[in-house]
């Protein structure tokens, strides 16, 4: 009975805040909305027993991939009416992709049924007397250990891509050269003049 | 199993999954928003691979949806950074500005 409760809750919130990220005018305030999207998706994931998913899901959206979009959004300094001028014109066109497609997928759920072999097709049944994570942990690191590497991969080129993009040479900013800067010798640097007394130099 | 049923979880993703599609047709200039609409297309997805992991009793949806984050986090980063580059070669981010690659 709680579960229900939590689960339409969780839904409730899940479904407004994404109508919200879509029809706010401000791009900040729509981040902040996805935000609120993303702790109430990872709450349906904890419904649903997927307690590490849930927890990778708050620290790794919540936390790097959303505060990231605030950065980008708060760093263009963009008018964003003049982004939402068209707005009116493509809700027709919006609305009927949507209908057809949510209508599609009712269509899916109607004629669907389990096959009576799926239980026998489970690649990783879920271990009863060991938590969630334990569970996911022993089958990362064993059965898909290739897969897993990939993912760390894919993580590391668009690291590299990431910061080949934004990095920017300027030239007309002074930069310290360490090399230059640690090579140089007494001789080029000063000069010892004697000048005499009385004259200046 | 689930103590919700799984008809409910899907639901939810496929009204989420078309929220995500209709935001990308609604805000067609607003690149920013386009990108969000994604992460919202892709958390429906997870909604399901998870629903569906969690009926079966199976982890390998679980292993999915874990690829399918780190797939999602990297195409963030990068499409931000192009966003980034691209407002410091043009000044503007609007989707009908982006046609230099236009023959």
């Amino acid at each position: 009975m709680v579960t229900a409760l939590f689960f339409y809750m969780f839904a409730a919130l899940l479904l407004i805040s994404a109508l919200m990220v879509i029809s706010l005018r401000n791009p900040v305030h729509s981040a902040l909305f996805l935000i609120l999207a993303f702790f109430n998706g990872a709450g349906l994931f904890l419904l649903a027993g997927a307690e590490f998913l849930a927890m990778s899901l708050v620290i790794v959206y919540v936390g790097a991939v959303l505060v990231l979009f605030l950065f980008v959004v708060m760093m263009l300094d963009i008018d964003f009416s003049e982004l939402r001028a068209g707005m009116a014109t493509y809700l027709p066109t919006g609305l009927f992709i949507g209908l057809v497609l949510i209508a599609e997928l009712a269509m899916v759920f109607g004629a669907w049924v389990t096959s009576p072999d799926a239980l026998k097709l489970r690649g990783a049944p879920a271990p009863n007397d060991i938590t969630n994570t334990e569970a996911l942990g022993r089958i990362i690191y064993t059965k898909y250990v290739y897969f897993f590497e990939m993912a760390g991969l894919v993580l590391l080129v668009a690291m590299i891509g990431a910061i080949v993009l934004s990095l920017h040479h300027r030239p007309d900013v002074r930069r310290q050269k360490p090399a230059e800067q640690s090579a140089r010798r007494r001789e080029e640097s000063f000069t010892l003049v004697d000048v005499k007394p009385g004259e200046g130099i | 199993m689930l103590a919700i049923g799984l008809e409910h979880f899907l639901t939810v993703a496929a009204i989420l999954f078309t929220i995500g599609v209709f935001g990308i047709f609604v805000n067609r200039k607003n690149v920013i928003v386009i990108l969000m609409s994604v992460e919202l297309m892709l958390l429906a997805v997870n909604i399901n691979l998870v629903a569906f992991s969690a009926h079966l009793d199976d982890l390998v949806g679980q292993v999915f949806t874990l690829l399918v984050l780190t797939v999602a986090a990297a195409e963030a980063a990068i499409g931000l950074a192009i966003l980034v580059t691209y407002y410091r070669n043009r000044g503007s981010i609007a989707v009908d500005d982006i046609n230099s690659m236009k023959g």
